[in-house]
């Protein structure tokens, strides 16, 4: 048999974990969504009609909290590859208390923005004003299922099943909440140069 | 770094073939038939409930077009099934138009995208790539459950008092947003946002699925080069889905908002009754804009597994090479990129500045070009082939056929200047039911007979098949050929009755004609029901390889069990489609048999592979 015939040396994959592809095309489908809603925002803006008001000063705030998250969430990660398990939780710890809290700092915004009368829905709104909860709260939303996500790394490694050679889960949590954090400074972002 | 692929286990308790694990495979009813994760199981949940679905959508169908073709007829017959939407022997305006919807909705996402995509990309992935089975299964078993509970929904929808959605299957605001502009709008319309979004999410885990089960589950010696054109196109498909799916998502969600939360993303300024409504600022043609950016990729993630099927059962049954592989594929990747690009052509009348038309004009004819290269390939395959008419393969040749038909009216509707024109009349209507609703059908019909002995093991009637394929091909053209010409005159969509204007009068007898040959179609396909439900218990035993086809799933057992091959997986050596070559033995040679046992009929550039 010729060599090229013996198939043991040709890698058809992409040599990516299935797993960790399910992950990035779920990333891609999420992305999809929110680059939706931001190109309807520019259109709809386009067109005229619209409530120029100041972004809450939460914002800014919560956007370093959810940065500082994803550095904790980096900590644990270098800290798993290294085996110092110790520091492995406790980064964990505090990558999932900062989500906790950047969570309650959108909620606080939401307050804000309605004491400065920028509602949501009903008489008074203005879609200006309605996208902002869309994005804030959709975003919300995938973060609520980053952090069950969270949880389920943290148990494991409460269980010391995170280490350097059960990186799966940990690597695959890091990608998603990175991916969130960095979603969030986008839309930031994105909000502060179209108002 | 992680653990093996899930399917790991399975390669070892097949060999090793211990008493304990076989028993595990059969599983209990609930496991095996019911919460199955096996992909074979999931594809054929797929096909029957998308086969319950599409008796449901033509049954809808069926109604209106009693009510287009006899608009004067007394209706008090179909009391008993309709209700109280007959009122004193009529049907009720408003109902028709929930008809309209339901039967759209139905056909293109729960026939032509679940159960087309759901029914063989379930079914063919892992086997034709050789694989044991979809990356994830637990996700794949999710995919299904999500659907069947978005069908639930819908379903339900059907029998509320307020009616189902009426807003065409398009839902455009602001006519989907209030209640107080049909009844559809209320309770229906909820119902079918709530169906669609759980719809979008089955649509998505299946997708990724299949993406990641493609890139990374091959089997040894199957590069992307090597794959049969079945496969490549239900790759396309789920990246397309994967890609606009979030889209609708998107918009269905800011619809939500508007109809439930007061918000004014889609609506602006209007009276009803003289009363101003809150909502101010809101843009409909931002919906239309969303909903085409879904919809129009959406018309090909229903064609191209059609396609894919087609040219598999093509080359199969020609004993002929598939004409220009590699151009398949291009054009199926220039169809799936052109797609993106083109969905303001559904807009052209939406006051769209004309520079813009032009835009999408010129994109949209574009599409022609890999269109035109896969039919002139389906052609140049036939051409000269030692044709077999198996049913498979006459569905696969009228899927051609209506495809072309269908397409060339696309041409035409393409322009700017001649959509203004033809826009919501019936020839729009008659363009899409020949170009995606009956070629898909058919394209799904062929893949249906083509598979069906390796999904239950016996194989389907052929008398039966050709009755069933010469009734439907005929009724198909009768139906929407004079549609063509009731569109070209300026008969309107959507009208539940044209008897009150004089210019469409005189079409009384064509819509008569449409109208039997529709109820007519839809009765032939009671004869493929019955030759689907005897088959799957009193069919003809089927062997191993009954069409003497060259891919991987028909070198596993008669009924493939949970793991597909009992031993290990075959490798793969050549392309799917090695067809009456010269000097071989047969007039096929499977993609798992090296080149070395081919000696004879080996090409000069193949000796080296020897």
């Amino acid at each position: 048999m010729h060599p090229s015939e013996s198939l043991n040396n040709k890698q058809v994959a992409l040599g990516i974990h299935p797993l960790r592809f399910l992950l990035w095309l779920m990333i891609i489908s999420i992305t999809m969504m929110f680059a939706a809603f931001t190109s309807a925002y520019i259109v709809r803006r386009g067109e005229g009609g619209w409530l120029e008001f100041d972004l809450p000063s939460g914002l800014l705030f919560n956007s370093a909290v959810i940065v500082l998250s994803s550095a904790a969430m980096q900590l644990a990660w270098f800290s798993a590859r290294r085996d110092e398990l110790r520091r492995v939780q406790w980064a964990m710890l505090a990558t999932f208390a900062l989500g906790v809290l950047f969570l309650i700092g959108q909620w606080q915004v939401w307050e804000e923005l309605v004491q400065s009368k920028i509602f949501f829905g009903g008489a008074d709104s203005n879609p200006a004003g309605s996208f902002v909860y869309v994005l804030t709260g959709v975003h919300g939303f995938h973060l609520i299922t980053g952090l069950v996500f969270l949880l389920v790394v943290l148990l494991k490694s409460l269980r010391f099943q995170v280490h350097s050679r059960q990186m799966m889960a940990m690597t695959n949590g890091a990608i998603y909440w990175h991916f969130l954090g960095g979603l969030w400074l986008y839309l930031y972002l994105f909000l502060l140069l179209n108002h | 770094m992680g653990s093996a692929p899930t399917s790991a286990p399975h390669i070892q308790h097949h060999v090793a073939g211990d008493h304990h694990d076989e028993h595990h495979d059969e599983g209990n009813f609930l496991t095996k038939y019911v919460f199955s994760t096996d992909h074979k199981m999931i594809a054929k949940q797929f096909l029957i409930s998308g086969i319950a679905w599409a008796f449901i959508g033509a049954t809808l169908s069926t109604l209106f077009r009693i009510q287009l073709g006899w608009p004067d007829a007394q209706l008090t017959w179909l009391e008993p099934l309709l209700g109280r939407w007959v009122e004193g022997g009529k049907l009720n305006p408003e109902f028709y138009l929930a008809l309209v919807t339901m039967h759209g909705t139905i056909m293109v996402f729960f026939v032509l995208t679940a159960g087309l995509s759901g029914t063989f990309s379930n079914f063919l992935i892992p086997l034709q790539i050789g694989a044991r089975d979809m990356a994830s299964g637990f996700m794949n078993m999710l995919s299904f459950w999500f659907f069947f509970l978005a069908g639930i929904v819908m379903f339900v929808s059907l029998f509320l008092e307020t009616g189902p959605a009426a807003a065409g299957w398009t839902i455009y605001p602001p006519l989907s947003a209030l209640p107080q502009a049909i009844p559809g709008s209320g309770a229906g319309q909820t119902l079918w946002l709530v169906s669609m979004a759980l719809f979008i999410v089955s649509q998505l885990l299946g997708g990724v699925n299949y993406i990641t089960t493609v890139i990374n589950l091959r089997t040894a010696g199957m590069s992307m080069a090597k794959l049969p054109l079945t496969i490549w196109s239900f790759f396309l498909t789920a990246i397309l889905g994967l890609l606009s799916f979030p889209v609708l998502f998107s918009a269905a969600l800011l619809l939500i908002f508007d109809r439930s939360f007061g918000t004014s993303f889609f609506l602006s300024d209007i009276y009803i009754g003289g009363e101003a409504l809150n909502h101010v600022g809101g843009s409909p043609i931002l919906f239309q804009h969303l909903f085409w950016f879904l919809g129009h990729p959406e018309v090909y993630i229903v064609i191209m597994p059609a396609m894919g099927i087609v040219s598999e059962v093509m080359a199969t049954n020609a004993r002929k090479p598939i004409f220009g592989y590699r151009a398949m594929i291009g054009s199926l990747i220039g169809i799936s990129l052109l797609s993106f690009v083109v969905w303001a052509h559904h807009m052209f009348v939406t006051g769209m500045n004309p520079f813009l038309g032009s835009v999408f004009m010129f994109l949209t004819l574009i599409i022609a070009v890999p269109s035109a290269v896969k039919t002139f390939n389906w052609l140049a395959t036939l051409w000269r082939g030692n044709i077999r008419f198996t049913t498979a393969m006459m569905f696969a040749i009228g899927f051609v056929s209506l495809f072309v038909s269908g397409g060339l009216t696309g041409i035409i509707l393409g322009n700017a200047a001649l959509d203004i024109q033809m826009h919501n009349t019936y020839f729009v209507v008659a363009h899409f039911h020949l170009v995606m609703g009956s070629s898909a059908f058919f394209g799904m019909f062929a893949g249906v007979y083509h598979w069906f002995p390796k999904m239950f093991g016996r194989m389907m009637d052929e008398k039966l098949g050709y009755v069933h394929f010469w009734l439907t091909i005929l009724a198909a053209y009768l139906v929407f050929l004079p549609m063509h010409y009731v569109g070209i005159a300026g008969f309107p969509r959507r009208y539940y009755a044209y008897t009150a204007y004089e210019t469409f009068n005189q079409f009384a007898d064509l819509n008569t004609f449409i109208s039997i040959a529709a109820i007519f179609a839809f009765f032939a396909q009671f004869v493929f029901l019955f030759n689907f439900v005897y088959s799957i218990f009193r069919g003809r035993r089927a062997t191993e390889n009954p069409w003497n086809s060259n891919t991987l799933e028909w070198t596993t057992p008669v009924e493939p069990g949970h793991g597909n091959w009992p031993g290990a997986i075959p490798a793969v050596y050549r392309w799917p489609y090695d067809y009456s070559k010269p000097g071989a033995e047969q007039d096929f040679i499977p993609q798992h048999i090296p080149y070395s046992q081919t000696v004879s009929s080996n090409l000069p550039y193949e000796r080296e592979m020897e």
